[in-house]
């Protein structure tokens, strides 16, 4: 059996990954959101380790359900990315304050 | 447990490597491509732990929905990605540092932590044997009782983003007929047509 450090430092390995690319594509919102997932995915991992390592169901639930959070933002998140590419014609993050609050 | 252990390290290297691919990859469409490899690795990390309900939805619920809707919105949209990439040597030095710093940080912690004494017996649902009730079972009956309430919000936190994404992406243009139901309905047949009395060989 893998221990739970193993999984852990997996998990926090996704997660720095994760914060360098939104740093890295500060521009490319499409890579931005990826990241985020990949952060997601990274607690979501936390959760399920420690749900196995201490045979609590309730981290597979609470895992469930920010699959679910992550699913819709996702889905909102390039939702917005399409209409604001329809009005702008470009997908430059470094323009968003246009709409000026 | 030597291809347990073997597993978990091809996977855990498969997903950490295919992650920063991710990050660094020119192309968005090998990024999505990549991001789907990560998850791939993730579901299979899931089923080491034994929580397979839940590395099953992440391969449908990643890989199946919110992979390929990034594939469609990179391919949909028409944009210069080389454009974008053009300042990134700008950024690495500070997101390598922010990345190192939250890398020690996270160390600091992994060194020192320990579970409470009595982390056991706070344990709100015990899982039961993978031998007598399968995981897939064990959570279920746990979803659909003590958390029932959570799932549901869960599922109306789905409706509202599906209509929101709806409602935002929608659009009408002035020059394209469409159906319009209700006034199919509502159009009456006296208005519609109109008999006419023909005399033979003359015409109207």
């Amino acid at each position: 059996m893998i221990g739970l450090e193993h999984y852990l430092t997996v998990a926090a390995a996704l997660f720095v990954i994760g914060i360098f690319g939104i740093f890295l594509n500060r521009k490319n919102i499409i890579v931005i959101l990826m990241s985020v997932e990949l952060m997601l995915l990274a607690v979501n991992i936390n959760f399920v380790a420690f749900a196995s390592h201490l045979g609590d169901m309730v981290g597979q639930v609470f895992t469930l359900f920010i699959l679910t959070v992550a699913a819709a933002e996702a889905a909102i998140g390039l939702a917005i990315l399409v209409v604001f590419f329809r009005n702008r014609g470009a997908i430059d993050v470094e323009d968003v304050n246009a709409m000026k609050g | 447990m030597v291809i347990a252990t073997l597993s978990f390290y091809l996977f855990a290297f498969t997903a950490v490597a295919s992650a920063i691919f991710v990050v660094l990859s020119r192309n968005p469409v090998h990024s999505v491509l990549w991001l789907i490899l990560t998850f791939f690795s993730a579901a299979a990390l899931f089923v080491l732990l034994g929580a397979e309900f839940i590395a099953m939805l992440m391969l449908i619920v990643y890989v199946g929905a919110v992979a390929v809707l990034f594939l469609f919105v990179v391919m949909m949209l028409d944009v210069d990605f080389t454009e974008l990439r053009g300042s990134v040597a700008g950024y690495l030095p500070l997101g390598l540092a922010i990345g190192l710093i939250l890398l020690m940080e996270l160390g600091i912690v992994f060194g020192n932590w320990v579970f409470a004494e009595n982390a056991p017996a706070l344990r709100s649902a015990v899982a039961p044997a993978l031998e007598e009730v399968e995981n897939t079972v064990a959570l279920g009956q746990l979803i659909y009782t003590d958390y029932v309430f959570l799932f549901q919000i869960a599922g109306l936190i789905l409706f509202v983003a599906m209509i929101g994404a709806i409602v935002l992406t929608m659009r009408h243009r002035p020059n394209v007929k469409r159906q319009s139901i209700v006034e199919q309905i509502y159009r009456d047949p006296k208005d519609s047509y109109e008999m006419k009395d023909v005399k033979p060989g003359q015409g109207i």
